[in-house]
């Protein structure tokens, strides 16, 4: 026998929530987004210390995945070159839908002041980004804001419907 | 952004216009005014073609045939004790003279000197690679080989080292455009969705500091942000962007600045 008892009449009623499935999927979707362990360059420091101690992703949900068939949002962080372009393609590929992509930092939204033959001019050339956070580097909050505003992206969208997959083309 | 001219003939003109200027040279000095070089270099000559020497900021400079590249650096390091190559590149003065510049930083620890060994060769020819007797040739030839297009013969594995390997042209070399020629323009376009797709990704945006007000596929007003592709007639509405819906969201709390608590003590 259970050692405790719940009071099924307190409170006005059963320990129940309603809402509706959109709800329940978006709630689950956007508090539970798993990030690809992907940095590039300096802004991989940033990323590195918003899931750390002090910054602390994890109470977001957020927890860095080395495999990005765990991985529900790729954070581009830094500088893309046109040698790794094929491979970034690659990992996008290999993530399961649904997929998000935050751009973060100048390299990684423009080319940066990386004006060069090598360097590939923004990182939505290659994949669809849904999230551009401005910085060079961006600060921890700055991608923490992000993520929140990726959840609030999540939940605006209706999880019921066969999401349309994103395509550069 | 300024509109990118082409330097083919840089090296043509003068930088300076003052017909009276003389550009500034690290000076000179004879090899015979320091006797450990002095000794390397009558050691060098004994068996190799020297066409010039001198001292330069306390390191010597040597220049010799290309074809001896490897006879001189073998005798420099078996019995001259200069047992490390710190650098091996080339220096591109084709539109000047046709020709590259290729040097050898050598090192020697017991005796706390270093030497240039420094050659010419022409326009598309190889040299001898001098991986045999020190490791470190091993990149810095491929690197070489990969800036400038000069192949160092009987090297291991010579291929390109920084670009990939199906890249084209040489980035090192003066005639090459910062900023990419056609083919390093389409580079990624190109392997990843083929060139039927150039226009629909369409070119590069080079100039990093446009802003185009009007277009809302790629920029967003903050605070009047609308729909991407939406027509900017300018009469946005004000539309305040908050990380958390008004409404609030199902179990997570929304941040109330009234119940939080500021710490204003950094050593708290």
């Amino acid at each position: 026998m259970a050692q405790h008892k719940v009071n099924y009449t307190q409170d006005g009623g059963l320990p129940v929530a309603l809402t509706s499935i959109d709800k329940i999927v978006n709630w689950g979707r956007s508090n539970s987004i798993w990030a690809l362990t992907y940095g590039l360059a300096c802004c991989g420091i940033e990323m590195m210390a918003s899931g750390a101690s002090r910054y602390d992703f994890d109470r977001f949900g957020t927890i860095f995945r080395a495999s990005p068939r765990q991985a529900d949002v790729m954070v581009v962080a830094g500088t893309l070159t046109k040698k790794h372009a094929e491979f970034i393609k690659r990992l996008y590929d290999q993530m399961t839908e649904p997929k998000w992509v935050i751009s973060m930092g100048s390299c990684a939204n423009t080319g940066g002041m990386f004006n060069t033959y090598a360097t590939v001019q923004g990182v939505d050339r290659i994949i669809p980004v849904d999230l551009y956070l401005p910085g060079c580097a961006p600060r921890p909050e700055t991608l923490q804001y992000g993520v929140m505003l990726l959840q609030k992206k999540i939940r605006a969208n209706h999880a019921s419907r066969a999401q349309k997959a994103k395509r550069l083309m | 952004m300024r509109e990118y001219t082409p330097k083919d003939d840089v090296q043509k003109k003068a930088y300076y216009t003052d017909r009276f200027y003389v550009s500034p040279q690290v000076p000179k000095s004879p090899v015979e005014s320091d006797e450990v070089f002095a000794a390397d270099l009558a050691a060098i000559k004994a068996k190799f073609e020297v066409t010039d020497a001198y001292i330069q900021v306390e390191q010597m400079v040597v220049f010799i045939k290309p074809e001896d590249n490897f006879g001189v650096l073998e005798l420099m390091k078996e019995e001259l004790e200069y047992t490390q190559l710190s650098e091996l590149s080339a220096i591109d003065w084709i539109a000047k003279e046709n020709r590259f510049e290729i040097f050898y930083q050598m090192l020697s620890m017991n005796k706390r000197k270093r030497i240039r060994v420094k050659m010419f060769i022409e326009n598309g020819q190889a040299v001898n690679s001098v991986e045999k007797l020190f490791r470190s040739a091993d990149w810095s030839e491929r690197e070489m080989f990969d800036m400038f297009g000069i192949e160092a013969n009987g090297h291991p594995f010579m291929k390109r080292i920084l670009m990939p390997y199906d890249w084209q042209g040489s980035p090192l070399l003066k005639t090459y455009p910062l900023q990419g020629d056609e083919f390093a323009a389409w580079y990624e376009v190109d392997k990843i969705y083929g060139k039927e797709s150039r226009d629909i990704i369409g070119p590069e945006i080079r100039d990093t500091a446009r802003v185009d007000r009007y277009d809302s596929q790629r920029f967003a007003r903050l605070g009047h942000e609308v729909p991407k592709g939406t027509k900017i007639t300018g009469n946005e509405p004000k539309n305040e962007q908050n990380y958390q819906e008004d409404g609030g969201v199902f179990m997570v709390k929304k941040f109330d600045k009234k119940d939080s608590v500021v710490i204003d003590d950094p050593q708290r």
